[in-house]
């Protein structure tokens, strides 16, 4: 089967922008799409559209032109913009389709997120009680970890300080200011290990991917980045989610528990018929700096403990062996959840054109990996090739 | 003292911890869900520390019911041997004092520390030199 291409990418910077909506940030980034891929909007033959909290991505039709085009929208929590893609890309894998648009937007609130007991089948005693706060989640997750493989609270500051270097060369990121590790690790503490540098924040923002087959893509005389595997899954047993009253025990508790981002990482792998060696580029899912830290390891780029190591050398800097969130990730970017995803696929596609500017990873990368993870326990994982 | 919410605590002296066994599986959760396909069952009243964070800001009403004078408490995940890992407050400790499986027991604690009719909520508490 020919490989589905990314033909086109755009993007609204992430961030705070008041005044407009996100359905309008959406249809933003989908015109600058348009443009890169040098098509008109009648030429987009379908759509996947996430958006958590901002609207019906469909709407958007009303300022794209009303061509009576396909338009589904896709809700998969943080996973959403995984999902509009997966879904994008199955429908021109199938035949059904040559090229079509996965898009994604969000505006939240300014603050942590909203959630309630019963959105989540848990009793009101639980919220009564000051635990649905997905910070404690995170919070608990890393400590033990921590525990566990030696991870030192540097490391966290470490990855925060990165995020922040990268994200003064974005121009699409939101916090462009860097920060020194001592301020980061001195900061006021939200939820121990974590200081208010190492956690991200809801946003907002926009990001537009075409995608086409490879005959359209070659029509269209762009260069094929492939898009060698798209993957959404969900959750293993016993494996420790947000919102968790209680968590099952397990014979062998000495290792990390199994995650949905595990599942989605060796599927992409199989699928794309690479290892984590062969990858060049990497954006993980760090809404928070030890997620980061974490995910190094669930998507197999190292053995639980080795980041200590990685992080005192460098290894995940934009010279080093594997640049981790280039863009500064959603630490740098914030985290308007529909975008969120799409966003790192958007980056990857910039690494592998060589259009980084000021944080192009050196070196010619041909090989991209995204990964995002969410409540309850969904990931979804991409692998580009140029 | 009134519990925040029925079916939480066994009617005994000390209480414990009800939690859910499923009837066809034996995994057992907390708190039991409503519903045929749990049986209540007691939980241990001693455990280790699993983890833990500290909650340092007041967490946004609703549906947080605590006091408006927040002062920062903790967050346990306990481990009860052979049962489930529950997660509670950890108190009459102090924080710089807590380690990742310190041996610990069930205890109740008011959700606001300052009222004398406040409701109680489940909590552990550590078991000798540190307590």
């Amino acid at each position: 089967m020919s490989d589905v291409c990314i033909v086109g990418v755009g993007i609204h910077p992430f961030g705070r922008t008041d005044g407009v909506s996100g359905v309008d940030q959406g249809v933003h980034a989908a015109r600058a799409a348009l443009v890169d891929a040098g098509i008109e909007w009648p030429q987009i033959q379908f759509a996947y559209g996430s958006s958590d909290a901002a609207g019906n991505p469909d709407t958007m039709v009303d300022r794209l032109g009303l061509t009576g085009v396909q338009f589904i929208n896709v809700r998969n929590g943080c996973a959403a913009g995984g999902s509009a893609l997966f879904s994008a890309q199955m429908a021109i894998k199938s035949g059904e389709f040559d090229i079509g648009l996965a898009v994604g937007f969000d505006k939240h609130p300014r603050g942590a997120f909203d959630a309630k007991p019963a959105e989540y089948n848990l009793p009101d005693w639980y919220g009564d009680a000051g635990y649905m706060v997905t910070t404690q989640f995170f919070a608990a997750k890393i400590m033990r970890y921590m525990h566990m493989f030696g991870i030192s609270r540097e490391s966290l500051g470490r990855v925060a300080e990165k995020a922040f270097r990268n994200g003064a060369r974005t121009p699409h990121a939101w916090r462009r200011q860097p920060v020194s590790l001592e301020e980061i690790l001195e900061a006021p503490m939200v939820s121990d290990p974590y200081s208010k540098y190492m956690f991200c924040s809801p946003g907002e923002g926009g990001v537009a991917l075409i995608l086409a087959s490879e005959k359209k893509a070659r029509e269209l005389g762009k260069p094929l980045i492939r898009l060698k595997a798209a993957t959404m899954r969900t959750r293993p047993p016993h494996s420790f989610e947000v919102f968790a009253p209680s968590i099952d025990v397990v014979e062998d508790d000495s290792g990390p528990r199994g995650t949905a981002s595990q599942i989605a990482s060796a599927d992409a792998f199989r699928m794309a018929g690479m290892g984590p060696g062969d990858i060049d580029v990497a954006q993980l899912q760090d809404t928070e700096a030890g997620a980061e830290i974490m995910h190094m390891a669930e998507n197999g780029f190292c053995a639980n403990g080795e980041q200590e190591q990685w992080l005192t050398e460098g290894r995940t800097e934009i010279g080093g062996a594997l640049p981790v969130n280039t863009d500064g990730g959603c630490l740098a970017c914030g985290e308007p959840i529909g975008a969120s995803g799409l966003r790192q696929v958007y980056e990857n596609v910039v690494q592998l054109r060589g259009d980084g500017g000021d944080r192009q990873v050196p070196g010619n990368p041909k090989t991209a990996y995204s990964h995002v993870y969410g409540a309850p326990g969904v990931s979804a994982v991409t692998i580009l090739e140029r | 003292m009134r519990a925040i919410a029925e079916n939480l605590f066994t009617n005994e002296t000390p209480p414990r911890l009800i939690g859910g066994r499923d009837r066809e599986t034996g995994r057992i959760v907390f708190p039991c869900p409503e519903g045929g396909q749990y049986e209540a069952v007691p939980l241990a009243s001693e455990g280790t520390l699993w983890s833990f964070t500290v909650q340092r800001f007041r967490p946004k009403s609703p549906p947080y019911a605590g006091p408006e004078a927040f002062a920062p408490w903790i967050v346990a995940y306990v481990e009860l041997p052979g049962q489930v890992i529950v997660e509670a407050r950890l108190v009459d400790v102090a924080f710089e004092d807590v380690t990742i499986g310190m041996p610990v027991r069930f205890t109740q604690a008011p959700l606001d520390p300052e009222a004398p009719d406040s409701v109680m909520i489940p909590a552990f508490a550590p078991i000798g030199d540190k307590a």
